[in-house]
């Protein structure tokens, strides 16, 4: 075994462990801090996948921003639901069978495929790759338009979160 | 080196851990959770393509920013409603707000 693969195989195990708690236990604070060891884990993937720029991102965007968003969420909605009450609902056990099915399914599709033990074509990236991304996104011939409208949907999802979010209190004199 | 294949079985593990807390998490914002986890799995799948099929172009990256941008609003948005549900009704189950359910 090389290095690689032994850092990968202890990466893969912490994430799905970690993802398997984070749907499974019944402290939602508890799932909230599990999703963050799954994202560092799939951090360090990134890494592994020499895309290097995508694991600060994920950690910047994915642990220093959602994870931190949904603690308040968590925290601000603690009283709603009783921690050692039910958390699972009725579906639970067709849900299982469901994802398990699917996981068969989907593992079995990938291994009948030839492409599937390909190794990577050129062993390193080459290192102008973040400058490539960052022209391309700038280039109207490149990905200009798509950067543009992604930022449109962030600024929209902004301005939507504040209006749903926010305390509603000239609407409370109608009720 | 590590084979193709071991990222896809993972980002395929990762996605059916993502679809069971979605169905079944009775908390609406552990199905929120149950996502992000699915968006991962497309975030690894989409980098180890880029890495192994088509490295020289960046379009695999590309994607993977569309996908952490739109799951970066997706949160926020869902985040908003369901504090929103719950200052209005004191509870964050999801199976209680049916109102638009036919």
């Amino acid at each position: 075994m090389i290095l690689d693969q032994v850092i990968f195989l202890v990466t893969a195990v912490v994430v799905l462990a970690a993802a398997v708690l984070v749907v499974s236990v019944p402290k939602m604070i508890h799932a909230a801090l599990w999703l963050i060891l799954a994202l560092a884990g799939v951090a360090v993937l990134f890494v592994l996948l020499q895309a290097g720029f995508f694991a600060v991102v994920q950690v910047i965007v994915y642990i220093g921003a959602i994870a931190v968003l949904v603690i308040f969420a968590v925290m601000l909605t603690r009283k709603a639901m009783v921690d050692d009450g039910p958390q699972l609902n009725r579906y639970s056990v067709m849900a299982g069978a469901v994802s398990l099915m699917m996981f068969a399914a989907l593992s079995g599709m990938l291994l009948s495929w030839d492409g599937a033990n390909a190794l990577p074509a050129n062993p390193a990236v080459h290192p102008d790759t973040i400058v490539n991304l960052g022209e391309s996104l700038t280039n109207p011939q490149g990905f200009l338009l798509p950067f543009e409208v992604a930022s449109i949907l962030l600024l929209a999802a902004l301005v939507g979160a504040i209006f749903i979010g926010r305390e509603q209190r000239a609407g409370r004199e109608e009720e | 080196m590590i084979p193709l294949s071991w990222y896809l079985i993972l980002s395929a593990a990762l996605v059916c851990i993502g679809v069971f807390g979605v169905i079944s998490r009775r908390n609406a914002i552990a199905m929120l959770l149950g996502v992000e986890l699915i968006l991962n799995a497309v975030n690894i799948n989409l980098l180890a393509f880029w890495r192994y099929k088509d490295v020289s172009s960046v379009t695999g990256q590309v994607f993977t920013i569309m996908v952490i941008t739109a799951a970066a609003a997706e949160v926020a948005v869902g985040l908003a409603i369901f504090i929103a549900v719950y200052r209005n009704r004191r509870s964050i189950v999801a199976e209680d707000v049916a109102e638009l359910k036919g």
